[in-house]
């Protein structure tokens, strides 16, 4: 009985991250411990694709050759979304990164048959690329389609392959991967803030895609801190912020602000119906 | 409707059985042509496993596609065995006795290929164990049953069993009957120890027969649980055009509808292949037919039961994919071939007795529902991926490739060469079954008055 015992104590201890227990569906999504969130600013947005850059250098992900986009199997764990708005002459091109929304009510996470996708106790979505089995129940599932399947292998040309990032797996064919918010980041900020003794500073972790954004438009945070600093825009700015597909009961973790122009009001009035009855 | 007397014992055995036991050229032809497909699908499938899933259409969003639609349509076929088996026999009506053994063996290939699709279609079948069986008590790690896709082999597994099961005890008399029969004694042993000592005695039909009535009523559920499970793979996303309460009892029906009209067609294919004129007569047809009309509106009321509640929650992206799937091109093509296929040419057709008796049309219009009701499915499952939310810039369209095209004739060649093989093999007409009709049917004269010859306790 108590070899059982043991053996229980340790696999929770394999599975659950940072020492803590694997949260129930009641606990996940709450506000007690951290929940790692973004705000975008999409009034900063200038739709540069530094983040896309930065975020395929950082998680290995395959190179979008042309041929890849053209058949739409190119993988963007972050992708400036571009629309339109107006008609020509007074067009105007509106900017939206969109990256993974980590949602505490995650509609892919319930329809993984084999737990490959979860919520983890720090409020992100984590993939487990060993777990899954490739059914792409999950990025059907998602309403966001940020969820790419891995149709081959991927490869880098020499010397490209020198330059993998260490720290993150590269998938292999036949599984689903997504944005992580730099897991890896965060396992190491929160390693050396553990070995130092101390919290974690607000600000302290930065996604690749965060860190690059020249406008500072994303912002990484921890939602549940009310003292850091994006949490205090969000609260602030709180006239102009929302969650995206917000009908859809996501939760998202990732809370955008939207744009501010200045000449909607006139433009607005320009195209009020104009009064014909005295 | 009580089917009248055909021949006589001697009669039956020889024309119900020794086909079994002849080996025609054009079953070899037949075959051979359709092992040639099954080798093409096996290079596909080989290559997807060594080079993943390229060779597929699939692309962002669009990751499901041919292989899922066609598993929901075998699957859907798979529904005929026991509606046509399970409920007839229970209702105790009299025309299903040739009908029987063809609709439950159907059900079983077309299960069995069906439950291919899901695995290949994977991203790594190789993990299949740990979905299907999950049961790796080392790792810890344990399926997640709020997943669809757990439900599901829970479910097509339990009907494959016990289909099975169904099948082989109404086909003890006839493996005695065959083993009687034997040409040689090596099958004459083969098929003995498969009858497992089957003599008739009294006491072996009453527990045949409550067998089979038992398992006929315990199928039933089941039966409607496959299809409704299916259907939830679908139903519980968010997807908008999935997202529908409605579609369990929807895929039920008209996997019903498409399974029936399977059933049409291997009966006259049968009847023609295995010269079994005397047997499958046009009373079947045309009772099948019947029982089709009424399924077939049914199917067309929860269509529209579908179509109506999408428009009624006046939700922006529910409507959109109701107007990708039915106006826009290249779906309205689909859509128009959908239904014409499978209820406005059929349904109105059978209104008349005389096509309803006629072979060649009844194999035409079975045929046409079936074209139809795979399109309905691809109808179903597609275009709500290709707009899936109020995201348009993610917005893709899907193009099958030569793979899938491949993947899916195989699936017919699978079903079509497992029948076969059975069909040779083992007795497919359910003599036993067809003689005790019969019997029942059959009257003498006592005196001056004409009453029936046996009757039912």
């Amino acid at each position: 009985m108590s070899s059982s015992a043991n053996e229980a104590a340790s696999r929770a201890s394999a599975v659950s991250s940072m020492g803590q227990t694997i949260p129930t569906d009641a606990e996940v999504g709450h506000p007690e411990g951290v929940r790692w969130g973004m705000v975008v600013d999409l009034d900063r947005c200038t739709g540069c694709q530094a983040c896309v850059v930065a975020c395929q250098a950082e998680n290995n992900i395959a190179l979008n050759e042309e041929q890849r986009v053209l058949e739409r199997r190119a993988k963007t764990w972050i992708r400036i979304e571009r629309y339109w708005e107006g008609e020509f002459p007074n067009a105007k091109a509106r900017f939206i990164p969109v990256l993974c929304q980590h949602c505490g009510n995650a509609p892919c996470e319930t329809v993984c048959p084999v737990w490959a996708t979860y919520h983890n106790n720090e409020g992100l979505n984590v993939q487990v690329y060993n777990r899954c089995i490739g059914t792409r129940f999950c990025a059907n599932g998602c309403p966001y389609s940020v969820r790419y399947f891995n149709f081959w292998n991927p490869e880098w040309p020499e010397p490209m392959n020198n330059q993998l990032n260490p720290d993150v797996t590269v998938r292999t064919k036949g599984i689903i991967e997504k944005c992580t918010f730099c897991i890896q980041r965060i396992n190491r900020v929160q390693v050396t803030a553990k070995t130092e003794g101390r919290e974690i500073r607000s600000g302290e972790v930065q996604p690749a895609c965060a860190q690059s954004c020249p406008t500072s438009a994303l912002v990484f945070c921890d939602l549940n801190d009310p003292e850091s600093a994006p949490a205090q825009l969000a609260e602030a700015e709180a006239g102009r912020s929302y969650t995206l597909l917000e009908h859809f009961g996501t939760d998202p973790g990732i809370i955008y602000l939207k744009k501010v122009d200045p000449h909607a009001e006139l433009e607005e009035d320009s195209h009020a119906p104009v009064e014909t009855h005295a | 409707m009580q089917e009248p007397v055909v021949a006589d014992t001697k009669t039956s055995n020889r024309e119900l059985l020794d086909f079994v036991f002849a080996w025609p050229a054009w079953f070899f032809a037949v075959g051979g042509a359709l092992n040639g497909l099954l080798v093409a699908a096996f290079v596909v499938v080989i290559l997807m496993l060594m080079f993943g899933l390229q060779f597929l259409g699939y692309s962002h969003p669009v990751y499901w596609g041919f292989l899922i639609v066609n598993f929901v349509f075998w699957i859907g076929v798979s529904h005929a065995g026991i509606m046509v088996s399970a409920i007839l026999r229970l209702t105790q009506a009299e025309w299903r006795r040739p009908v029987t053994r063809a609709a439950e063996v159907l059900t079983i290939f077309s299960l069995l290929t069906a439950v291919q699709f899901p695995l290949i279609h994977s991203g790594r079948p190789w993990r299949t164990m740990y979905w299907t069986f999950p049961y790796d008590w080392n790792r810890g790690a344990w399926p997640n049953p709020r997943s669809p896709l757990v439900w599901d082999p829970s479910a097509i597994f339990t009907y494959l069993t016990s289909t099975i099961l169904f099948v082989y005890v109404a086909l003890l008399p006839d493996l005695a009957l065959a083993r009687d029969r034997a040409p040689n004694p090596v099958s004459r042993a083969i098929y003995g120890v498969l009858a497992m000592g089957f003599r008739g005695t009294t006491r072996q039909w009453r527990i045949q027969t409550v067998a089979g009535l038992l398992l006929s009523a315990i199928i039933l559920p089941i039966f409607v649980s496959v299809h409704s499970i299916v259907s939830w793979d679908f139903a519980v996303t968010s997807v908008p055009g999935w997202h529908n309460t409605i579609f369990a009892p929807y895929f039920v029906i008209g996997a019903v509808h498409s399974g029936v009209s399977a059933v049409v067609t291997v009966m006259i294919v049968m009847r023609y292949a295995f010269g079994l004129k005397r047997f499958i007569t046009r009373d079947h047809i045309d009772s099948l037919a019947r029982l089709l009309i009424v399924v077939a509106t049914v199917w067309l009321f929860f269509f529209l039961l579908d179509f109506f509640f999408g428009l009624y929650g006046t939700e922006p992206a529910e409507v959109d994919t109701w107007q990708r799937r039915l106006v826009e091109p290249p779906w309205v093509v689909i859509a128009i071939t959908f239904i014409i296929c499978a209820y406005i040419i059929p349904v109105p057709m059978w209104m008349f007795r005389a096509v309803r008796r006629n072979f060649f049309w009844m194999f035409v219009t079975t045929i046409l529902v079936n074209v139809g009701m795979w399109l309905e499915r691809y109808m179903v499952v597609v275009p709500a991926l290709e707009r899936k939310s109020g995201l348009t810039f993610t917005y893709g369209d899907y193009a099958p490739s030569l793979s899938e095209f491949i993947l899916v004739a195989a699936s017919f060649a699978l079903v079509i060469l497992g029948f076969l093989t059975f069909s040779k093999l083992l007795p497919i007409m359910p003599a036993a079954d067809i003689k005790e009709g019969q019997i029942l049917a059959d009257r003498i004269r006592v005196g001056r008055a004409n009453v029936p010859a046996a009757m039912r306790e």
